[in-house]
């Protein structure tokens, strides 16, 4: 024994005594404490940090799909037109100005002489054809394709239907005139022109990496990325952050007063939430539910919320027997308290969702008979062959594993039991089976929700025609489908256009084969420091605009 | 056909009188199966005990502090929360006994014919536990609760089936050990099956480290479930657990502080007595290890 | 040596089975890695098929990727286009990796030290206080310490940083306490049973009746009989660190590969499901062989069986 001992007894002890100072040299570092907060370095040296939500899938304009690249993106990227972060009302942006033809189909915009690549690389009109013609390219796979469904031809090219570019509505006329023709007048076009799958991409650095049709080269990286907007990439750690700085050949680099911007992938909401407080981040992408009176009462000036243009609701399954009544089913929607809902379960100050499109879409509301009845409720069920619910088959609700969709889910199960006397249950499965599961039909209610891609009623209707792979519902009606397909983009005026959807809207309510329950709201921390973001329904900051200026007495 | 008693019977009140004298005189064991019986008690009974039904909530009363009405307070939507931890605490405890249940059936009759037949049956046996053993579990029950959803069978079969292992081993030791000595041979040369050896010889006496293990491999099963329903890939609401009320609590620990701090009391002290107890039988059972000393 | 040699050939056959089971397994599963909210049409669905090669038949699918695998190619992942897993899991190693070693520092620091002292004095104060804060420890899940410690010295106290990875001074020391304190339990456990079993032995009476210091008696050889129990530990220690990166990760905005795996089965990103089941029982199956080995190298007696063949 004693000779195995020595034979160690060296390397034991100095493996522990390793291992000890290891741990305290963990201990010292921690005691040094945190510092400087990222926010008060930030005000001083012009960056923001940004809560982002989630690791970006990718960085190019053309394959994304998701909110937390978009962020990214409208820094990086800019297209002919965008948006006053107030207003929402169209800008110049790439383009300085634009010309619409009497018919209101044919756009011509003027490409500023001073729009750059952030290598030095002059932007063209041509660049624009190019990087359209890529955005359609079928080989890519770019799920926003439908984006440019207006331009004439772009979905015959998206498909596959047409190989030639060159009969697709977009043409350059010289370097810096860009024409683009649409099959009918769409007042919302300008709109579509600052979503992220209408920017421009840089031909050359995209063909030095892969061609026209190659997805997840590596040109998007920091060092290939090049791009037009106020920002330059400089660095993408995985999972850890984006950061971009100011891009000095951006033609209003003047006016941009940012230095940078720090995003962070930040999913769990509650670190978060956590980390805002703690001054490492400027704004948050969410904020958790249990926290809102928190700071409603502590730092209100914190809490920013603004109406969004999204629509939470219930698909019905009208393929189904006792759901194909529309009695049965305007009874249950006219039995769901939406004013307790967003009053006590959501406390975000969400609306309470009559119609399917937000009242106010750029000056639509949608007129709506649907109230909260219970008694007319219990007459159109009775009516139904249902007396007091007696022989009305168990409804099952069915929502995606998420605890908000679980108590809206239950407190109208509730609500339901209550009005109408029938049994509820409801199912959750995780996201991806979920969207098989009502893509295939498999259930009888379904929670949904459809957040508008433009601020234009078009956007929440156009949804609902017998082959819109978003209705899911197994409802259609010829009349509304000639009323949105057909009669509002050939309407001569917008009051005009807007009674003709109003009338499709009103078709669809009657039918209801979904059961509208809120509209959003956008919900933030927003460090008081930060200036010019103001909220809007598209929830659409302008970074160029921002600026920080910390308070004399920050909280 | 009556044989001579697996373990005399005289002996065997003894060692298990013993066993039981060492158990009480262990405070803090003793405690823990108080505490313990305690629990499982008012789980059993909770529809009787519970001061509101289950679905209850009321939203406009919101998350309120520990009142006269609500003792341990009411989450979010109003609901009680001593009832939710009690109702919790059934399901923990369920998952707990249930899936321990499912690992001591297999690792037990698993272990008890490899350690019996030994030879070649016993060494392919154990080669494949140890194959098992170099699997990476946890991330196969992930990736199943994900693609699979997340169902309350599929939760008990694949903690079982990890659990198992461990029990396989330490009753084919024991059995080994058992077979070796003179009443076995001597059932064995009164010309008994195998399969009643196994039974009325074997298993008995291989019960003081299975009920060890047993007690100790529930409160790391408890965990498990808390751990996947902190993931979210746990218990399915409206069905609770104390993982899954902690995990909820975690959300809102600054404002509602009794949301985090009663059911993880509850996880916490149920773990605490379940650990207590399974050292003070270890001491209590295991003659080795009898000398008085309280870790392991 | 014939012992590693032959261990790590069974390792062969046990990844095989991990990787057939993964690969059929995800591809049973409802819901595919392009189905959205927003409906898809069928030609951007049609050529994301055709590039991951989703088109054809599943056989084909595990021979492709078979070949691949066999050249350490693990496949461009399907949510983030423009990464490969590869590069995925390299990116994610370092953070994982560090966390781990730090949170097995703080267990294996902590937890020799809490045991030895408890079993110095065993059945005295010196040895409740720790053994009872070690069950608490045992008792006490990731997701429920990592929240208080963060309560209490991140926002409380604002001694230490509440997120992050290497940003910040210090903002490494909530996780790794967080994750390495259940183990610093166990171990504390586990040191001071073999502690014990030590110091009951006829070599510790010898050398206590030749008159030698105590301190030296527990340095020269009890350490040992601490040690034992603990290394045998380290192995399975280490696949339930890797488990318990998920929970610690996610609550410290940790950019390691623990958050990928969970996220990557809910998205059905089929091909870094793959990778990171492949690499992390690579992983466990190495590190219970280098458990295995270390403690065989501490304890001929143990050498000696192995080579017999035994099977436990």
């Amino acid at each position: 024994m004693q000779k195995i001992n020595r034979g160690s007894r060296f390397n034991k002890s100095v493996r522990v005594g390793v291992l000890l100072c290891l741990l305290c040299t963990v201990i010292v570092a921690g005691g040094c404490g945190s510092g400087e907060s990222n926010v008060a370095s930030g005000n001083r040296e012009g960056i923001l940090y940004w809560g982002n939500g989630a690791e970006p899938q990718e960085l190019d304009p053309h394959i994304v799909t998701g909110v937390p690249e978009h962020y990214i993106l409208i820094a990086l990227l800019e297209g002919l037109v965008q948006k006053d972060a107030a207003t929402l009302q169209p800008q110049p942006a790439v383009a300085e100005r634009w010309r619409l033809s009497a018919d209101g189909r044919v756009y011509t915009f003027t490409i500023r002489a001073s729009a750059r690549w952030s290598n030095g690389d002059r932007l063209t009109a041509h660049d624009f054809v190019w990087s359209w013609m890529r955005a359609l390219t079928p080989k890519l796979g770019n799920a926003y394709a439908y984006m440019f469904n207006p331009i004439v031809n772009a979905q015959a090219y998206a498909t596959g239907e047409l190989t030639d570019f060159s009969a697709v509505g977009v043409k350059a006329l010289d370097d810096l005139t860009l024409q683009v023709t649409l099959d009918n007048p769409t007042p919302y076009f300008l709109q579509l022109l600052d979503h992220y799958s209408m920017f421009p991409v840089h031909r050359a650095t995209i063909e030095k990496f892969g061609s026209i049709g190659e997805a997840g080269t590596v040109w998007t990286r920091a060092g290939n990325y090049v791009g037009n907007g106020p920002f330059a990439l400089r660095q993408w750690d995985l999972n850890k952050k984006v950061i971009v700085e100011k891009n000095l050949l951006y033609w209003d680099a003047e006016n941009v007063r940012l230095s940078g911007i720090h995003y962070f992938p930040t999913e769990n909401l509650t670190t978060e939430e956590r980390m805002f407080r703690a001054g490492q981040l400027h704004r948050t992408s969410e904020v958790p539910v249990g926290k809102l009176d928190f700071y409603r009462e502590q730092q209100p000036d914190s809490l920013r919320i603004a109406p969004y243009l999204g629509t939470y609701f219930y698909r019905f399954n009208t393929r189904l027997p006792h759901l194909a009544d529309v009695r049965v089913r305007k009874a249950l929607a006219m039995t769901v308290d939406r004013e307790a809902i967003v009053e006590h379960v959501l406390r975000g100050g969400q609306q309470p969702a009559y119609s399917i499109t937000p009242p106010d879409t750029l000056g639509y509301t949608a007129s709506s008979d649907l109230r909260y009845d219970v008694l007319a409720a219990r007459e159109l069920l009775a009516a139904a062959g249902y007396p007091d619910g007696a022989g009305f088959p168990p409804v099952d609700i069915l929502y995606n594993t998420f605890e908000q969709h679980r108590k809206i889910a239950v407190a109208i199960q509730q609500m339901w039991k209550q009005a109408l006397n029938i049994d509820v249950t409801i199912r959750n499965q995780d996201w991806k089976v979920y969207l098989d599961t009502q893509a295939n039909g498999n259930f009888q209610i379904a929670r949904a929700a459809w957040i508008g891609d433009y601020v234009d009623p078009n956007s929440f209707l156009d949804m609902w025609i017998a082959d819109g792979g978003n209705n899911r519902t197994g409802w259609s009606d010829p009349d509304y489908e000639r009323l949105v397909s057909d009669e509002a983009p050939s309407a001569g005026s917008v009051e005009q256009r807007y009674a003709i959807l109003g009338e499709a809207e009103s078709i669809l309510l009657d039918a209801m084969p979904i059961i509208p329950i809120y509209h959003y709201v956008s919900i933030h921390l927003v460090h008081p420091s930060v200036k010019g973001l103001p909220g809007n329904l598209l929830n659409n900051p302008n970074f160029k605009h921002i600026y920080l200026q910390a308070e004399p007495a920050a909280p | 056909m009556s044989v001579a008693l697996p373990v005399d019977a005289q002996q065997s009140s003894s060692l298990w009188g013993d066993a039981w004298w060492r158990l009480r005189r262990n405070r803090a064991a003793l405690a823990g199966l108080i505490f313990l019986s305690v629990i499982v008690v008012v789980a059993l009974l909770t529809p009787l005990l519970a001061p509101y039904a289950y679905e209850e909530q009321r939203l406009a009363l919101g998350a309120s502090g520990p009142s006269a009405a609500h003792w341990l307070g009411t989450d979010v939507l109003g609901r009680d929360m001593l009832t939710r931890i009690m109702y919790g605490g059934r399901v923990s405890l369920l998952v707990g006994f249930v899936a321990t249940a499912v690992a001591l059936l297999i690792g037990v009759l698993y272990g008890a014919v490899a350690g019996y037949v030994g030879g070649r049956v016993d060494a392919v046996m154990m080669r494949f536990v140890d194959i098992l053993y170099a699997l990476p579990f946890m991330i196969f029950i992930i990736l199943l609760l994900v693609i699979f959803g997340q169902s309350m069978l599929l939760l008990f079969i694949a903690i079982g089936a990890v659990e198992w292992l461990t029990m396989a081993r330490i009753v084919r030791g024991q059995v080994q050990n058992i077979r070796r000595q003179e009443f076995v041979e001597a059932a064995v040369s009164m010309g008994l099956g195998p399969w009643t050896i196994i039974r009325r010889h074997v298993i008995p006496n291989t019960l003081g480290p299975v009920i060890v293990y047993t007690t100790l491999t529930i409160p790391s099963v408890m965990l498990l479930e808390a751990f996947l329903s902190f993931l979210g890939l746990g218990v399915q609401p409206p069905q609770s657990s104390w993982g899954l009320l902690i995990s909820y609590g975690v959300e809102t620990m600054e404002e509602f502080p009794w949301l985090l701090v009663y059911p993880g009391l509850a996880l916490t002290l149920t773990l605490f007595a379940l650990n207590f107890l399974g050292d003070g039988l270890r001491d209590a059972l295991d003659p080795q290890s009898a000398s008085g000393r309280g870790g392991s | 040596m014939r012992f590693i040699a032959s261990r790590l050939l069974q390792a062969i056959p046990v990844l095989l089975v991990v990787i057939t089971a993964t690969f059929f397994l995800v591809r049973a599963a409802p819901g595919g890695p392009f189905s959205a909210d927003r409906a898809v049409s069928p030609q951007v669905i049609k050529a994301l098929n055709e590039r991951y090669q989703l088109d054809q038949s599943v056989w084909q699918q595990y021979a492709a990727y078979m070949t691949d695998l066999a050249r350490g190619d693990f496949g461009p992942s399907y949510k983030y286009p423009g990464r490969s897993v590869n590069e995925m899991i390299f990116g994610g190693l370092p953070a994982t990796a560090e966390l781990g070693l730090y949170a097995l520092l703080v267990a294996v620091g902590i937890g020799l030290c809490a045991g030895l002292l408890a079993g110095l004095r065993p059945n005295t104060g010196q040895d409740y206080v720790p053994m009872t804060i070690a069950m608490l420890g045992i008792c006490m899940p990731a997701f429920l310490l990592g929240p208080l410690l963060v309560l209490v010295f991140g926002m409380r106290l604002e001694w230490l940083p509440i997120s992050g990875w290497g940003d910040l001074p210090g903002d490494k020391v909530l996780p790794s306490l967080t994750l390495g304190a259940a183990y610093a339990a166990y171990i504390a456990r586990l040191s001071r049973a073999g502690l014990l079993e030590v110091m009951s032995q006829d070599y510790i009476r010898t050398a206590r009746a030749k008159g030698l210091a105590e301190w030296r008696i527990v340095s020269r050889h009890a350490l040992r009989g601490a040690l034992m129990p603990v290394i045998a530990f380290l192995g399975p220690a280490f696949a339930g660190l890797l488990a318990g990166s998920f929970v610690v990760e996610t609550i410290f905005q940790i950019p390691g590969l623990g958050r990928f795996y969970v996220q990557a089965a809910f998205n059905r990103d089929y091909t870094m499901i793959m990778g990171t089941t492949i690499f992390f029982s690579v992983a466990i199956v190495l590190f219970n062989l280098l458990s295995d080995i270390l403690a065989t190298w501490l304890n001929p007696r143990l050498r000696l069986a192995l080579r017999k063949g035994s099977g436990t």
